[in-house]
């Protein structure tokens, strides 16, 4: 450490990406495909699923039975970071919330999702017409559409085809079945006149066409710990692992990005980054910069980016860098069903996105809040974990036991033993994730009193929910009791209430942060153009969820893919055309 | 590559899908159980350096006293005890697992330890023995004050709270080992096809198709 040096490498590549999630995986795959020298930088280590995913382990194989002390979502997770990282803080502002959830690792975040894959549809793209509250994109869902079909056939989704007015349909393959307590949650629905249909994820149900290198799912209902067999989408199996394959590609890992270097006509050359591994600084160049770092990262990159061509930060001289960050909303709810006590034992751990789903197919002009949100649904006989059955006393003293007599709660020994038997797979679950209005008064700066452990000024949040995100996780719990009602004989809480916002989760619980560097026809009021292009600086182009205007309150996976896709195609025509 | 080249890729090609369920129980699984309280034998690919040192510095430390784990065991075997279709909570090595978890989330530190405290005070004054050394009926007796939550008397708030907990680690420790899964008779974990709940379960319960759209 007493020898800290700046390393200055003469290679210059055809494009530096920075991130390998989603954005920046499918950028470095179109490129180093199309012959492109690339350097993509990683800021966590090197992670293959088929060497480094806990795929099949059992609950006894971790000392804490899979409990999430060190990985919020389990030990077996595939996720190396979480909302609170060692040495890496980042600050709010005013008594405001937000919680960031980074993984350091290649492929990011997109090792351990969930896999729900949707597009989003034209109202979410020109949303203005519906209440005049958000700003249309500077694209419309056509312009996305021919990205999303070859994202569909490049990586595979299931679904079924709908027809539904704001929720396109893909190239699909077969989606799974429902599980039994699914069943269940269908019946309650239809009842409750609430829509649900085959959930849509990237899981290859059957082989992918065309594809030798991924497996097909074998329905261990794992994807969360990330696919040996690559049968799900992950960056790191399905986008960076191939582009590396074409010998154009170079990654370097555990490499945190400082800054975007730029020279004096204000054109980026490259960034700098400090190593993990050796803890020396390095400078590498590009002709071509490209940020997929998160909404979060990209935006705090290009704010510490800072010169005399571009004072406010690199990209920002219209100044709405950080702002308009929005995460979906969410509210979740669940019980038990009496009647599937002591229920007949099969696998049924089935895929491990989801096998149903409630799209959003209402009218919110008659509603108290504008913009909907969809369901997301679960329940089986899962593998259990750490927490398996806990708090029984709550359980046990509702129903009749075995004589037909009711049961003192709680209790010990051969009875208890047995009602444990008895609940087993009788649990469901269900979750709202909805749109969240993209506001320039919530937003992500740099906060000038705080750096990371290398010395990188950090991101200080500024969020608050508004009432149309307070009504509208009301309606969740309202639409979530009335489903539970019509599910015959399902055991359940009350709503969450007032006092919690209606379970609605704090900014940046959901994982789908976005709209950071948002794109825009209008230089004043945007970072980049309808093509993730810099107005400011045109060798610069972001392609994580920071580009977007406005997400609906689809998973913003699927739309990263496409438009990354779209840019990539983007930056090889200019090329031809020797613009960038 | 369709499914057969999947489970080949895992290095289980060889076997068809019925050998492959049975290889798959947890009865036939011989990994990490029978090590516990040594450092973590199971794989560590995957896991992260802080993750493994963490785990090595929690298993060197020892947290609960010799009387504490006596106590945890009888309690245990109390809660979940050797029956006719499995064995008990210290089979599983529950006590084990206790003794681990708390030391891993430390929120349990002073809430067992203070539990345990509390259980054998209330044995003291009652019986003049501490919890372990009184008897088997004299046990029976003192848990049957904590363990239901709605008829417990003024006084046993406490006790009933420390039950609680004691009874969800039980739990969660013998349902999550070998012998906890196999009385449980969770089946996944197991390369197969997932085709929707089986026929003979939907006929059980009057679904007339696997997408639930149809019911008696």
């Amino acid at each position: 450490m007493d020898d800290i040096q700046i390393k200055k490498s003469s290679t210059v590549y055809d494009a530096i990406v920075v991130g390998s999630g989603a954005g920046g995986g499918m950028a470095g795959y179109v490129l180093a495909h199309a012959g492109l020298k690339v350097l993509m930088l990683e800021a966590g280590p090197y992670f293959d699923p088929a060497k480094d995913s806990m795929q099949l382990k059992w609950p006894y194989e971790s000392p804490r039975r899979g409990a999430g002390t060190t990985r919020y979502f389990g030990d077996f997770d595939a996720a190396y970071g979480g909302w609170e990282i060692d040495g890496e803080p980042y600050t709010t502002k005013d008594n405001t919330e937000f919680h960031w959830f980074r993984s350091r690792m290649m492929g990011g975040r997109t090792n351990h999702w969930g896999r729900i894959s949707l597009r989003m549809g034209p109202d979410d793209f020109k949303g203005h017409h519906i209440d005049g509250l958000t700003d249309d994109w500077p694209i419309s869902y056509e312009d996305v559409k021919p990205f999303y079909d070859k994202v569909d056939r490049m990586i595979g989704v299931y679904g079924t085809v709908e027809g539904l007015p704001n929720e396109p349909d893909g190239i699909f393959l077969p989606p799974p079945k429902p599980r039994l307590n699914e069943l269940y949650i269908k019946k309650g629905a239809a009842k409750a006149g609430v829509k649900v249909i085959a959930g849509r994820g990237s899981v290859l149900t059957e082989a992918l066409p065309g594809n030798k290198d991924r497996g097909a799912c074998f329905f261990c209902g794992q994807c969360g710990r990330s696919c040996k067999v690559y049968g799900d989408f992950s960056s790191s199996s399905c986008l960076v692992i191939p582009a590396i394959k074409t010998g154009n590609l170079k990654l370097i890992p555990n490499a945190m990005v400082r800054e975007v270097l730029t020279d004096n006509n204000g054109l980026a050359t490259g960034v700098s980054y400090v190593s993990k591994d050796d803890m020396q600084e390095y400078q590498v160049k590009a002709n071509i910069v490209i940020l997929g770092a998160s909404a979060g990262e990209s935006a705090r990159l290009l704010l510490n980016s800072k010169s005399a061509q571009h004072p406010n930060g690199l990209a920002n001289s219209s100044g709405v860098v950080g702002h308009y960050i929005h995460d979906s909303t969410g509210s979740s709810a669940g019980g038990w069903i009496p009647e599937l006590m002591d229920r007949k034992r099969y696998n049924e751990d089935g895929v491990g996105s989801v096998h149903i789903y409630g799209p959003w197919v209402y009218d919110n002009k008659k509603l108290n809040f504008p913009r909907g949100y969809h369901i997301e649904f679960g329940g089986g006989l899962h593998m259990p974990g750490y927490g398996f059955s806990g708090g029984i006393q709550n359980m046990n003293g509702v129903v009749p036991g075995r004589d037909g007599k009711m049961k003192e709660a709680g209790g010990f020994g051969a009875s208890l033993k047995d009602d444990y038997r008895r609940f087993y797979g009788t649990g469901f679950g269900m979750a709202g994730r909805g749109t969240a209005i993209a506001r320039y008064d919530n937003y992500c700066e740099i906060d000038p009193n705080v750096v990371d452990k290398w010395g990188i000024p950090v991101l200080r949040f500024h969020y608050k929910w508004s009432d149309y995100e307070i009504n509208q996780a009301k309606h969740m719990q309202d639409t979530f009791q009335e489903i539970m009602h019509n599910m015959g004989g399902a055991i359940y809480g009350p709503p969450a209430g007032k006092e919690t916002n209606y379970g609605l989760e704090a900014p940046g619980m959901i994982i789908h942060e976005v709209g950071t560097v948002r794109m825009g026809d209008d230089p004043k009021k945007s970072a980049l153009n309808k093509y993730c292009q810099a107005h400011d600086c045109k060798n610069l182009f972001v392609v994580d969820a920071a580009p977007f205007v406005q997400q609906g309150d689809k998973n913003a996976t699927w739309t990263i893919l496409a438009l990354s896709m779209r840019t990539a195609e983007y930056i090889l025509s200019q090329r031809k055309k020797t613009n960038v | 590559m369709n499914r057969r080249d999947s489970l080949k890729a895992l290095g289980i090609g060889t076997l068809s899908a019925g050998v492959l369920l049975e290889a798959c129980k947890p009865k036939d699984n011989k990994l990490a159980e029978d090590n516990k309280g040594a450092a973590p034998t199971a794989d560590e690919a995957g896991r992260q350096p802080f993750e493994i040192e963490r785990d090595k510095k929690l298993n060197a430390e020892k947290f609960f006293t010799d009387h504490e784990m006596a106590t945890i065991t009888v309690l245990g075997d109390i809660i979940i005890p050797k029956d006719d279709r499995s064995g008990g909570a210290s089979d599983a090595k529950v006590p084990d697992f206790i003794e681990f978890i708390v030391k891993d989330m430390p929120e349990h530190q002073t809430p067992m330890r203070g539990g345990l405290r509390w259980l054998d005070v209330q044995c003291l004054q009652r019986y003049g023995h501490t919890f372990v050394d009184a008897s088997s009926s004299q046990q029976i007796e003192m848990v049957t004050e904590i363990a239901y939550p709605k008829k417990a008397k003024p006084g046993m708030e406490q006790g009933v709270s420390f039950f609680n907990r004691m009874r969800d680690l039980t739990a969660s420790g013998f349902y999550t080992s070998k012998i906890g899964i196999q009385d449980l008779g969770y089946m996944g974990n197991a390369p197969g096809k997932w085709d929707g709940v089986p026929a003979d379960v939907l006929k059980q319960y009057n679904i007339k198709d696997p997408w639930g759209n149809k019911w008696d």
